[in-house]
């Protein structure tokens, strides 16, 4: 390239960053549809369910008197509702601290049938760490309760 | 007494800045040059007296004065020492005082040694660096002031989160703080360079060492970040992909491309434009993640207190600072003339695309770090996580690995492909011969993973290249610098697949006197017991683990409860072989009696974490290197010097 003007070589390498970077833009909103985890709660989980086997969260509240130990005694049955509907969900692992019925979780994982498969989950660490999604979920949650009441 | 003294020489420190602005911005005007001189003595003392500042909070803290509101929310006399200590920067307003007293520093710094740059670069540079202080500084001082009294003092402290009790705290943030705001060092370069259009290859050669420095902190900052979430969090992971994590690895992508044009433009005259414009994305995305994490608009365990007032006067702050720094460019930047060509197969054209690969990846994460935020202003909510990040970056890494096999060899301005053309043959025999070691020992092993391990051991191979040939007494520091990185590079990407290849996990519950086997492990759970330490209770379970039948070692995990702030942690219990790491977290006791554990084999996991020390070495070397020939030339010429004057005589 060394006969080609320096002015040509600066057009050539700006060109080739911005295909690179306009590359880069397109890839990530190309994947993004595909990879980004959506939200649920369980009405709406009920009402449009995802594909089976797609990545997905699930928060609302562990229903009181639900969660089960299955005899290898680390994989976990229990009902998360929000007041609408129930989902089923099923985990394997550690639980968090602060996960005890009558209190909000996140889950990540995929239905599986009709049963939630969680690979995780989140929840309450201490007052300064509340999953986002969940905040907004017991604000709403007490409003419901609220209005439901009167 | 202290915190109000801490306070004072806070706002003293604000009114240096100040001076240092209005000094410098007079000093570049025709008939202002009288005021040049002041502007490096008022940077140092800004820089002294910030620091005043931040030691008169680390009293505070030591102390437990607990009629100031900010030790009285974090931090508790119950704690050890050393906690007390973390204790100043693990919060919201001290990290800020920690972010100015950094900033501070590093102009005083700039300003007491930096000899080479053009006098007037140099003052525009300082100007720059004050400005973007005053920011924070009015962030500190109007919205955050960490040494704010309470009314009444408090009868005890709130204590730190539990999650931060760690000596993992104790130097992970200051580390990558360091490096982070270090960089607001080449931005205010690129500023200064800009006003006085002074973009060129002994511009480069000033600004090197201090994006170098930077780096390195960074580098080990975020090392030690993903050492830390490894073994207190509890999940076996390393990388999670968390905003946070983001925030941090987005300045180190810009960073590395700066680190690698600054050589170009420094060696070559070339990239002029665009080492510049690096040096203000770099640290652009510093004061991103910083918006990011603490505006609380992202779910982060990083985000402190979430304070919408704080999220508009960092955005604030963004905007007039990326906002100012691009416009300047844009108006700049077409005076900044053409730097020297070179033809698509050398050194630079190889630079060039590890570049463009890197600016690649940092878009890629920006993106999918912003994407959540902007679905949700539609009412949507998502989260981001492996599936993407690890695919598409991907994309772009390995191409830019496969060139770092063989750029480092190219030679300067022109060369031939026929020359590397050898070298490039072996190392990718090499990876094939590692693709299919990998899928013969593990089939079905995943596509990322393979490549991984294939591109990391050809890339070992390759980054030793330099040396041949080379009288390796004589080689000079900076190669020896780049080789030792690049093989870091090498030893980091064997860690990470190796890991997501052959990691092996084992849930169980378990009596006490059961065994479980856990790849080429046994372990027996001998027993569960309570202790305690200074502001902690645990049940710690003593394990005994063999290898491949070898004598047994003890492993004791915990599960802590913190007293103040009430809490829990789970404390993992590591044992590292040469090959591998084995990990075993205590988890709770079912309702028959039965405690759940987990536990982990991991094959060569932590290369990762020595593959990172290394690259940071190799940072330091270049370094050392670097200044070492600035003090050999500063002496030479101050002997030429010396021999004119006693000649002139």
């Amino acid at each position: 390239m060394s006969g080609i003007k320096a002015k040509h070589q600066r057009l050539v390498l700006l060109a080739i960053a911005l295909v690179a970077l306009v590359g880069a833009g397109l890839l990530a909103a190309y994947a993004l549809r595909n990879q980004a985890a959506y939200f649920y709660v369980p009405s709406d989980l009920v009402a449009h369910p995802p594909e089976q086997g797609r990545a997905v969260r699930l928060g609302g509240m562990v229903e009181k008197g639900s969660i089960k130990t299955r005899p290898d005694g680390v994989t976990i049955d229990f009902i998360v509702g929000d007041g609408k509907a129930r989902v089923p969900v099923r985990f394997t692992g550690i639980t968090p601290d602060l996960f005890v019925e009558g209190s909000g979780v996140v889950a990540e994982g995929r239905m599986e049938g009709g049963t939630f498969v969680a690979d995780n989950l989140l929840a309450k660490h201490d007052e300064k760490y509340v999953p986002r999604e969940m905040k907004n979920m017991t604000d709403a949650q007490a409003k419901q309760v609220v209005a439901e009441t009167k | 007494m202290i915190a109000e003294l801490g306070l004072a020489v806070l706002w003293m420190a604000a009114a240096l800045a100040v001076l240092q602005l209005a000094a410098g911005i007079i000093a570049l005007r025709p008939k202002g040059e009288h005021l040049a001189g002041v502007v490096r003595p008022l940077a140092v003392m800004q820089g002294v007296l910030v620091a005043f500042a931040f030691l008169a909070l680390v009293t505070l803290f030591l102390e437990t004065d607990l009629s100031v509101k900010l030790v009285a929310e974090n931090s508790h006399s119950a704690k050890p020492f050393i906690f007390k200590l973390a204790g100043t920067w693990g919060n919201h307003e001290g990290s800020m005082l920690l972010w100015v007293t950094i900033m501070g520093l590093a102009g005083g710094f700039v300003a007491l040694i930096e000899k080479r740059l053009r006098e007037d670069t140099l003052v525009a540079t300082l100007a720059g660096q004050a400005f973007v202080s005053l920011g924070f500084y009015a962030f500190l001082l109007l919205s955050s002031n960490p040494f704010e009294r309470l009314p009444e003092p408090a009868p005890d402290g709130n204590g730190l989160n539990p999650l931060l009790q760690d000596i993992g705290l104790a130097f992970h943030p200051p580390t990558l703080y360091v490096g982070y705001v270090g960089l607001s060092i080449a931005f205010s370069f690129a500023i200064g360079a800009l006003v006085t259009r002074d973009v060129g290859p002994a511009f480069a050669r000033a600004m090197r060492p201090w994006v170098l420095g930077a780096w390195i902190f960074l580098t080990l900052g975020i090392t030690a970040g993903s050492y830390w979430a490894y073994y207190t969090l509890g999940w076996g992971g390393w990388w999670f992909w968390d905003p946070v994590e983001n925030a941090s690895l987005m300045p180190w992508l810009a960073a590395t491309a700066l680190l690698h044009s600054c050589s170009v433009l420094a060696s070559r005259n070339a990239l002029r434009a665009w080492t510049v414009m690096l040096g203000v994305i770099a640290f652009s995305m510093s004061m991103v993640g910083t918006f990011l994490v603490r505006s609380g608009i992202l779910t982060s365990v990083h985000a402190f207190a979430v304070d919408p007032e704080r999220g508009s006067f960092i955005l604030a702050l963004l905007a007039i600072y990326i906002g100012g720094a691009l416009t300047l460019f844009g108006v700049r930047a077409a005076t900044v003339t053409e730097g020297a060509r070179f033809s698509f197969v050398s050194r630079e054209a190889s630079l060039v695309f590890n570049n463009v690969m890197l600016c690649g990846i940092l878009g890629i994460v920006l993106v999918g770090t912003l994407y959540p935020l902007l679905t949700e202003a539609f009412g949507t909510k998502v989260s981001v996580g492996p599936p993407y990040f690890n695919p598409v970056s991907a994309i772009f890494a390995i191409p830019m690995l496969l060139v770092l096999a063989v750029g480092p060899l190219l030679r300067w301005r022109n060369d031939k492909a026929g020359r590397v053309t050898m070298p490039f043959a072996i190392a990718a025999l090499i990876m094939a011969a590692v693709f299919l070691i990998a899928e013969m020992v593990a089939p079905g092993i995943h596509l990322l993973p393979a490549l991984g391990l294939a591109i990391a051991s050809g890339l070992f191979f390759a980054s030793l290249l330099p040396l041949k040939g080379r009288n390796l007494r004589r080689t000079p520091l900076p190669v020896w610098g780049m080789v030792i990185a690049h093989l870091g590079i090498a030893v980091a990407l064997f860690g990470m697949a190796s890991d997501s290849a052959f990691s092996t996990e084992k849930l169980a519950a378990m009596t006490v006197g059961d065994t479980q086997n856990v790849g080429p492990w046994q372990v027996k759970l001998e027993s569960i017991d309570p202790v305690a330490g200074p502001n902690w209770t645990a049940l710690q379970a003593t394990l005994s683990a063999r290898y491949a039948g070898g004598a047994p070692i003890t492993l004791e995990p915990q599960a802590r409860v913190f007293a103040s702030p009430p809490g829990t942690r789970t404390e993992s219990a590591l044992k590292t072989r040469w090959n591998g790491q084995l990990y075993s977290v205590l988890g709770e006791e079912g309702e028959d009696g039965r405690w759940q554990m987990r536990f982990w084999w991991k094959p060569f996991v932590p290369m990762i974490w020595y593959g990172g020390v290394l690259i940071a070495l190799g940072g330091v070397l270049a370094l050392l290197g670097r200044v070492a020939a600035d003090v050999k030339r500063l002496r030479a010429e101050g002997k030429i010097a010396y021999r004119r004057m006693r000649q002139g005589r």
